[in-house]
């Protein structure tokens, strides 16, 4: 038995024992014990990754477990690293949930159900045939479902995005579901193994419907746009350490689906399909991270964030596909791999976000950046992390997803010359909507930080704001330690990711030198050193400061702030989250159709003197509006319909069934 | 073009030094031009370095809740233009750093400047600070696809976005200097450049009215040795841009090799060409005035086209 298969025996083994105590243990006792024992269940999970990255591979068939199908496992490379992700999410976030307290967050259905969540998110990577992958992927759904309406008893709006995510996670499973029985209707059995052997025999429709349907499926849990609805709703009504799972783990399994059907069952579904994948990251990416900009809901912001981040995983995905179906496999295996490490950078720096949205939520009651403000002087730690796991979220140097964002530029810049006009026109709009979303991170997270946690605080209780309990400063510095090893030290972990890539059968192996201070790419040129970069900014800035010290000499001292000289200023005349991005709104009003409000009010004795001035705004989702609405009202038009063909009379539905079994006689004698 | 070659090594001090002793007297050199063409008299080249004599002399204040933050930005705002000044290829092609940071890095590098002082203008609490860094991170925000675009298209042709490659390359090809790609992707950088560095006609360096403030907006709080840093800071990155877009496109002069000889020629040359930019960019802003912000979006997207028509350009001009 291999290392990774002994690991994630435990990882379910313990985390089925963290789900049985969570129902009997007292609820004074019951978060340290679930807390730590799916931590371990984590920890588990992560040697199995890693464990399995490294090429400890195996696989388990359990016929016995299931009726009809049976389950079967196996672990390879590529879903090795996701499982590694879950388990290293799953680390931060159960130790952050043992000091987390909330409304029904103590309560033995939602203990029962993290460790649940975290176990069924194991399976999924490991999954080894369609019985099983659907099997775990819909006890993940419904266990994050749980979670999700975990407050629904105190706030209102939890049930309502519980019931949209519940639809679409439903609606999603459904797609995933067509695509995969099409699959194995031309496979002796729904094993992954014969499911690849039969691929080569797929006639292109099946092959369209099997990757459509999936790709539809998936992208809804990836919070793709136009199927992101529910992500924007769910993430921030649900408890903060639930969302880092969904957010940071969960949502990125759809990115885990679509490599695993696109490339490895199906081997190439033909370059159309991919552009479509690339089309759909990069829409999602500017999208998201334009709806993220304006939004001053700290949770809703990074929830959207998500939507970004999925995107250029899609792009990088979607532009190795285009690559390996050109032919073009070391810019394939580049662009996957950069897809695959923003998995991995993404996981850790989300996880802190919303971690450190969560303390901040627990510290002051509200998630609204325009009533925040303040925190350093309250929350110095929480404060520090989510300035690092904000410099890790914009793509900056020396951040976490400047290296995943470099790799994916240039496997795009690399590959105008690789393949035809098709690639020619699609990689400069990609590099133009990469780098629009990288510009436009850094807005939304200068505003997210700068407005949320410095200057002056904006409420009574940003000002009363006290740091949270150590269990979760822990959780938070753990996935902050994450960011920083991966942002310092990419190239340790991209052999790993490289192994992935082969085992997604996409392209080259390694996309970069193995040496552990800088990345060279293989077959194409670029080099970056994130470790050097970092040391020569520091060694500049001591620089800076040791010359500062010799030259200017004289004692500092403090002053008030200069206030124009009309009294002193108060946190009503700052810049709140909200007039920060107004540039941006305004800028990009006609994509984001901002819903503005002013009213004036006068003065009675002269229509000249103005009162008062409310200035209302609210960003209502356009695609929301355009797309969903309609659906929605057409759905509830044809039940309205339906209605009307049931009003209660018994000898009706008598009819019915006499017409209808009259019918069906009618039309088998017509047609045999 | 690699390793740790003396030539290399001394040729990226030479860079450092030149940037910063450099810089402001290039500020000076431009606020002089602009004096003469507006019928002024000047305060002479050298009056941005006694500006900044005089600030370091000054006493340092901090002012009243602000955080670690705002006393930080200015000293990463100079530390990260050190570090380009370090990278780039202004005299030398041969930089042991060469392989740290490519083009993308360095943009990136630029931004985490302009970020930091956002911060500091945040942190301050006040309208100014707010206003200054939310119109900041816009223009930024804006900026960044003209400018990955036209590096993408610079590097297309040399299949490397590392500066010494794509410098090498055009030396050894004369003629790709007068190519529709280069010319489209120059304008492009040029545009962008000018946002980014703060220029006419995007914002006004000379200004202290509120309503067109970008820049001096963010650095309102700063005084003294701090505000020094701002001001010296901002010089180096207009240096280290017009000296990134000098050599980008016309390259002749930079020491290539391992002789330590041609550094000499390296830093007359590249004097001679950020001096020209400049001068040409400070007589050019003489006749604009500032746009409006909200216009400020449309010269930018005017200069992501040319930069996409560069891409395409290169493509199909191949």
């Amino acid at each position: 038995m291999s290392v990774a298969a002994a690991a994630m025996g435990l990882a379910m083994a313990v985390a089925a024992v963290a789900a049985v105590a969570a129902v009997i243990t007292p609820a004074s006792r019951r978060q340290p014990v679930v807390g730590v024992a799916t931590a371990v269940a984590g920890a588990a999970g992560l040697v199995s990754g890693v464990a399995a990255m490294a090429g400890s591979g195996y696989s388990v068939a359990l016929p016995w477990l299931l009726p009809l199908s049976g389950l079967a496992f196996a672990i390879d490379p590529l879903g090795g690293l996701f499982v590694a992700v879950v388990g290293g999410v799953a680390v931060v976030t159960a130790v952050y949930g043992i000091g987390y307290r909330g409304h029904g967050l103590g309560s033995r259905a939602v203990q029962a159900s993290f460790p649940l969540f975290i176990g069924a998110m194991l399976l999924v990577p490991a999954a080894a045939s369609a019985g099983t992958f659907l099997v775990c992927w819909e006890l993940m759904s419904l266990a994050s479902l749980v979670l999700v309406v975990t407050e629904h008893r105190h706030q209102p709006r939890v049930a309502q995005a519980g019931l949209w995510y519940a639809v679409m996670s439903q609606l999603g499973l459904v797609a995933i579901l067509i695509g995969l029985l099409v699959f194995a209707a031309h496979a002796p059995d729904d094993g992954f193994g014969s499911l690849r052997a039969a691929a080569e025999q797929l006639p292109p429709a099946a092959r369209g419907v099997v990757f459509g349907a999936t790709l539809a499926g998936f992208a809804a849990k990836a919070g793709i746009v136009p199927l992101h609805a529910w992500l924007p709703r769910a993430h921030p009504e649900a408890p903060s350490h639930v969302s880092a799972l969904m957010s940071a783990a969960m949502v990125s399994l759809g990115g885990y689906g679509i490599v695993r059907v696109g490339f490895d069952l199906l081997g190439d579904p033909g370059r159309w399909w991919w552009l479509l994948v690339l089309a759909l990251g990069a829409g999602s990416a500017v999208y998201g991270i334009l709806q993220a900009a304006v939004h001053t809901d700290l949770k809703r912001l990074l929830a959207y964030s998500t939507t970004e981040n999925m995107g250029l995983v899609l792009v990088g995905i979607g532009a190795a596909g285009m690559f390996a179906s050109a032919g073009a496999r070391v810019l394939a295996g580049l662009a996957l791999a950069a897809a695959l490490l923003h998995v991995i950078n993404h996981a850790a720096f989300k996880a802190l976000l919303f971690l450190a949205a969560g303390s901040v939520l627990r510290a002051t009651g509200t998630r609204d950046l325009d009533a925040l403000g303040g925190l350093r002087s309250g929350m110095p730690v929480t404060t520090a992390l989510f300035g690092i796991g904000a410099l890790a979220a914009s793509a900056l140097p020396p951040g976490t997803a400047f290296v995943s964002e470099w790799l994916l530029l240039q496997s795009l810049v690399h590959g105008l010359p690789a393949a035809g006009t098709a690639t020619a026109v699609t990689m400069p709009v990609a590099v133009a909507a990469v780098a629009l979303t990288a510009g436009l991170a850094v807005a939304t997270f200068v505003k997210a930080f700068g407005v949320g946690f410095l200057a002056k605080a904006r409420s009574p209780a940003a000002a009363a704001a006290t740091e949270s309990p150590p269990t979760m400063l822990a959780g938070m510095a753990a996935a902050a330690a994450a960011c920083a090893g991966l942002a310092l030290l990419p190239a340790l972990l991209l052999p790993a990711v490289g192994h992935a890539v082969a085992a997604a059968d996409a392209g080259a192996a390694d996309p970069a030198v193995r040496s552990a201070v800088s990345l060279r790419l293989v077959g194409v040129a670029g080099s970056l050193s994130p470790l050097l970069l970092a040391t020569a900014l520091l060694a500049a800035a001591a620089a800076v400061l040791i010359t500062v010290r010799l030259v200017a000499r004289r004692a500092g001292r403090v002053a008030p702030l200069w206030d124009c000289g009309g009294g002193p200023l108060t946190a009503r005349m700052e810049y709140t989250a909200t007039s920060f991005a107004e540039p941006l709104q305004r800028v990009f009003d006609d994509v984001l159709r901002p819903e503005l409000d002013v009213d004036v009010s006068h003065h009675a004795e002269s229509r000249y003197l103005v009162a008062a001035v409310e200035y209302r705004r609210r960003v209502p989702d356009p695609i929301e509006q355009r797309l969903y609405r309609p659906v929605l009202a057409a759905v509830a038009w044809w039940g309205s319909a339906g209605r009307r063909l049931a009003p209660g009379s018994v000898h009706r539905y008598l009819g019915y069934g006499f017409y209808g079994v009259t019918a069906l006689l009618v039309v088998l004698a017509v047609t045999r | 073009m690699s390793g740790w070659t003396p030539a290399g090594v001394l040729g990226a001090g030479l860079q450092v030094a030149m940037v910063v002793a450099g810089a402001p007297l290039l500020l000076g050199a431009m606020r002089q031009v602009r004096a003469r063409l507006e019928g002024r008299a000047g305060a002479g080249i050298g009056q941005p370095w006694r500006d900044l004599r005089k600030l370091t002399r000054k006493e340092p204040i901090r002012p009243r809740g602000t955080t670690e933050v705002f006393r930080a930005a200015p000293v990463l705002l100079v530390a990260t233009t050190l570090v380009v000044a370090a990278v780039g290829p202004f005299l030398t092609t041969s930089s042991p750093l060469d392989r740290v940071a490519d083009l993308f890095a360095v943009v990136a590098l630029l931004t985490l400047g302009t970020v930091a002082l956002a911060l500091a203008g945040l942190d301050t609490g006040t309208a100014f600070g707010g206003m200054g860094a939310s119109r900041e991170m816009t223009i930024a925000a804006l900026v960044e696809p003209t400018l990955l675009v036209a590096i993408f298209a610079l590097s297309v042709r040399v299949g490397s976005t590392n500066l010494g490659a794509i410098v090498t390359s055009t030396l050894h090809d004369p003629g790709r200097v007068i190519s529709p790609v280069s010319l489209l992707a120059a304008v492009a950088l040029l545009v962008a450049i000018t946002a980014e560095t703060g220029r006419l006609p995007v914002d006004n360096p000379a200004t202290h009215l509120e309503l067109t403030m970008v820049h001096e907006a963010m650095v309102l709080e700063y005084a003294g040795p701090d505000l020094a840093l701002v001001e010296l800071a901002s010089a180096m990155r207009l240096a280290v841009f017009l000296g990134l877009l000098a050599n980008l496109f016309v390259p002749w002069g930079i020491a290539t090799g391992a002789g330590v000889a041609a550094l000499l020629p390296a830093m007359v040359a590249f004097a001679g060409k950020v001096t020209l930019l400049g001068v040409a960019l400070a007589a050019g802003e003489v006749f604009l005035a500032k746009l409006r912000l909200f216009r400020v979006p449309e010269l930018l997207a005017g200069s992501f086209v040319l930069a996409l028509l560069a891409v395409a350009a290169s493509f199909f001009l191949a």
